[in-house]
């Protein structure tokens, strides 16, 4: 026994504990890969006239900031607490109860305590204490106040992008804070000073320019959606040519562009398509899209209030052009948010359009008076209550499904049972995840407010892992393989979730199910899904 | 009595013991929701971790082949993998905390001779499973690394030369690693 050395001595030299004992303002934020995205291209902040343009690099100790940086924070801070009186509101009453302390995917995933909603706020607090109360003035860090230095800047970069704005957090909140709003004002202020990352720049500046995301030209946006109608021909013998940029058509629809362009979103933008064939050919409903307003996602939002401004304009102003009488809005997160929460009093009234009302059953969407765009879930769940589609669900008797609120449109409009009731009447296997875990309680995917970059891989699987650990559980418990949600960052996101957390489930858009379901006027028998997957019973016909 | 059915008297207390360690191993505050909250839906860190542990020991006690010990570990290293705040080897040294619990736990019976020889032998087993883990850790970075370099091929690429619109090269094959 003497031999042997003592227990604790052989794990003395192992230190695999973090620091104790500090307080959160003595911890140095330590900026690192798999954590950040990378700095904003300086071609897409001058195309958007931002300030402060240069090529920068966060892991660097320079962060090439003009000179007069805390008096461009400080007067950016003073004029936003007096335009918005929410932000001022939730500088004040916070009384750090700690109710939203545990309820950040972030935190949950990764364990930094700086993601703790409450403590995420806190970095920007502390600098309006000591700038804006006297409180902070006179008693300092004893009121929880700090001065604005280098180390704090970096530290709200750093934690502003590690928010997605899902607002759980804000959920659980007794004042009612929305935390996701102060994220908002922390990246306003940042990008005052040109500290913006490139995941959301680049994709502001091309939708900017030339409508969407990815800068795709109308033309190429045009060829996408030809691809799809061969393939729905060749799968279904009908074609769905839809309509572009056409005058006096009835509704015009905008989707976010991941839904033309990337998978899985291109299939529940083939559903989309059936969809108004169906409606064209049974009621003679006329829907058009346009190749110029051809992104329903606007990470404006993430950027400043108005930028946001600036590209939701385009649609309103789109939708005049071409003398519809109301929007259509396909399966998106941030833009529903934008919609229901700030359209009406940025850029709404949309005076110019009508109180959307469906045509086919005669609903009013009341909900959506004054935007006058209604979402497509609300829409297709209309048709159905009212007996207006056929249906076959037994095509998508393959799929064990299970439905993840997208954070925006379940907390951000309230858009929680239409889409349920849609996947109900196209599909004959659902299964709802734990109850807190989904409807307000829902996490998020992760990957949100332009979070979606390959270089921050690490936070986004961390951020996703109460989303995943939940769907994991699922497909252990009722063999679900197909993961349903109606955004398409979701669709970006949650397909490399669910491969690093092994949780065997796909991942597909509420009107792909639609697509599969629906029987279309003349189409002949189906043999495979809109992925080219055999239908259930099919499998032998598609080995021939 | 055998040096397993030891453990196996004072398994509930080790297992808590070794959780306690793991936890320990982040920031106070998250120390403190890890252990507190024992719903594994909003603590899905905190649920798979207890899980992990007690099966990996219900594993070492059985002294389980290599596959199952890491069927049962990955979760938690999993987890661990992509929380950046821990280096690899702090990622994983939780592993080695499992031997001074146990000496801790039954240091009045680990006298005589052939405990202590069964104690060297239960040891090994743990080296061996910080070993899974070192497989298990490197996995996931793998698997971190081909998503990021993947990602974006697998969905934009794939849905542009599906629609022709990409001009067709044999040597790229942008779906190769991820699936």
């Amino acid at each position: 026994m003497s031999d042997l050395p003592k227990s604790d001595e052989l794990f003395s030299h192992i230190d695999h504990r973090p620091p104790k004992g500090k307080d959160w303002m003595d911890i140095p934020v330590d900026i690192r890969p798999g954590m950040y995205c990378y700095s904003a291209n300086p071609k897409s902040m001058e195309t958007l006239s931002a300030p402060n343009v240069r090529k920068w690099n966060p892991l660097e100790e320079d962060w090439l900031l003009p000179d007069n940086w805390q008096e461009i924070l400080h007067n950016g801070l003073k004029e936003r607490l007096e335009k918005f009186r929410s932000f001022k509101v939730f500088m004040d009453i916070c009384v750090r109860c700690g109710a939203c302390a545990d309820k950040c995917h972030y935190f949950i995933g990764t364990g930094d305590p700086k993601n703790m909603p409450v403590l995420r706020a806190e970095l920007l607090r502390s600098v309006y204490r000591n700038d804006f109360t006297k409180a902070g003035k006179i008693l300092g860090r004893l009121a929880g106040a700090r001065p604005m230095t280098l180390e704090v800047l970096k530290e709200w970069w750093y934690y502003f992008f590690q928010c997605s704005e899902c607002r759980r957090c804000s959920v659980f909140c007794p004042y009612g804070i929305d935390t996701a709003e102060i994220t908002i004002m922390g990246r306003e202020l940042l990008n005052l000073l040109g500290l913006n990352i490139d995941w959301i720049a680049t994709p502001v500046s091309n939708c900017y320019q030339t409508g969407n995301h990815l800068g795709i030209q109308p033309h190429a946006f045009k060829d996408m959606l030809e691809f799809f109608v061969e393939d729905i021909e060749e799968i279904t013998g009908v074609n769905c040519t839809p309509n572009y940029n056409k005058k006096g058509a009835d509704i015009l629809f905008i989707t976010p562009s991941g839904d033309v362009f990337a998978d899985p979103g291109t299939y529940t933008c083939m559903g989309y398509l059936m969809l108004f064939q169906f409606l064209k050919d049974k009621y003679g409903l006329d829907v058009t899209w346009s190749t110029y307003a051809s992104e329903g996602g606007n990470f404006g939002f993430f950027t400043s209030h108005e930028t946001m401004k600036r590209l939701n304009a385009k649609m309103y102003a789109e939708a005049k052009r071409l003398g519809v009488k109301w929007i259509l809005g396909g399966e998106c997160g941030h833009m529903w948010r934008v919609i229901h929460q700030y359209m009406d009093t940025m850029n709404g009234p949309a005076d110019h359009l009508e109180v959307p009302v469906n045509p086919i059953t005669g609903t009013t969407f009341e909900n959506a008076a004054s935007t006058k765009m209604v979402h497509i879930t609300e829409f297709t769940a209309d048709l159905i209550k009212h007996g207006k589609l056929d249906l076959d669900p037994r095509r998508n008797d393959n799929l064990k499904i299970t439905f993840h609120d997208s954070c925006n449109p379940a907390r951000g409009m309230g858009l929680l049972e239409e889409p349920r009731y849609v996947i109900n009447n196209v599909a004959n296997h659902f299964y709802e995840m734990p109850a807190n875990t989904i409807r307000e309680n829902t996490f998020c995917c992760g990957s949100g407010s332009g979070l979606n970059a390959g270089e921050d891989m690490e936070l986004r699987m961390c951020g996703g892992l109460p989303r995943a650990n939940a769907v994991k559980y699922m497909a252990d418990k009722f063999d679900v393989n197909m993961l349903a949600c109606v955004c398409a960052i979701d669709r970006a996101a949650l397909p490399d979730l669910m491969n690093y957390w092994e949780t065997g489930a796909d991942v597909t858009g509420v009107h792909e199910l639609v697509g599969n379901a629906l029987i279309l006027p003349g189409e002949k028998k189906r043999e495979t899904d809109l992925r080219g997957e055999p239908l259930p019973g099919m499998e032998e016909e598609a080995d021939e | 009595m055998r040096l397993e059915q030891r453990i196996t008297k004072h398994k509930r207390q080790i297992a808590n013991d070794w959780f306690a360690i793991l936890a320990g191993t982040y920031p106070p505050d998250t120390t403190r929701f890890l252990k507190t909250n024992k719903d594994t839906f909003t603590n899905p860190v905190g649920g798979t971790s207890r899980r992990t542990l007690e099966a990996v020991l219900d594993a070492l006690l059985e002294n389980a082949a290599p596959d199952h010990l890491a069927q049962q570990l990955d979760a938690l290293i999993r987890i661990r993998a992509v929380q950046t705040m821990f280096t690899p080897s702090q990622a994983t040294a939780f592993i080695l905390d499992l031997k001074k619990i146990i000496r801790d736990t039954l240091k009045s019976n680990l006298q005589d001779a052939d405990m202590q020889s069964q104690l060297l032998q239960f040891e090994a087993r743990i080296d061996r499973l910080l070993l899974i883990a070192f497989d298990i850790f490197v996995r996931c970075r793998e698997k971190i690394y081909a998503i990021k370099a993947t990602e974006e091929q697998s969905k934009i690429y794939r849905a542009f030369a599906r629609a022709g619109l990409v001009r067709a090269n044999p040597d790229i094959k942008p779906d190769a690693g991820v699936s």
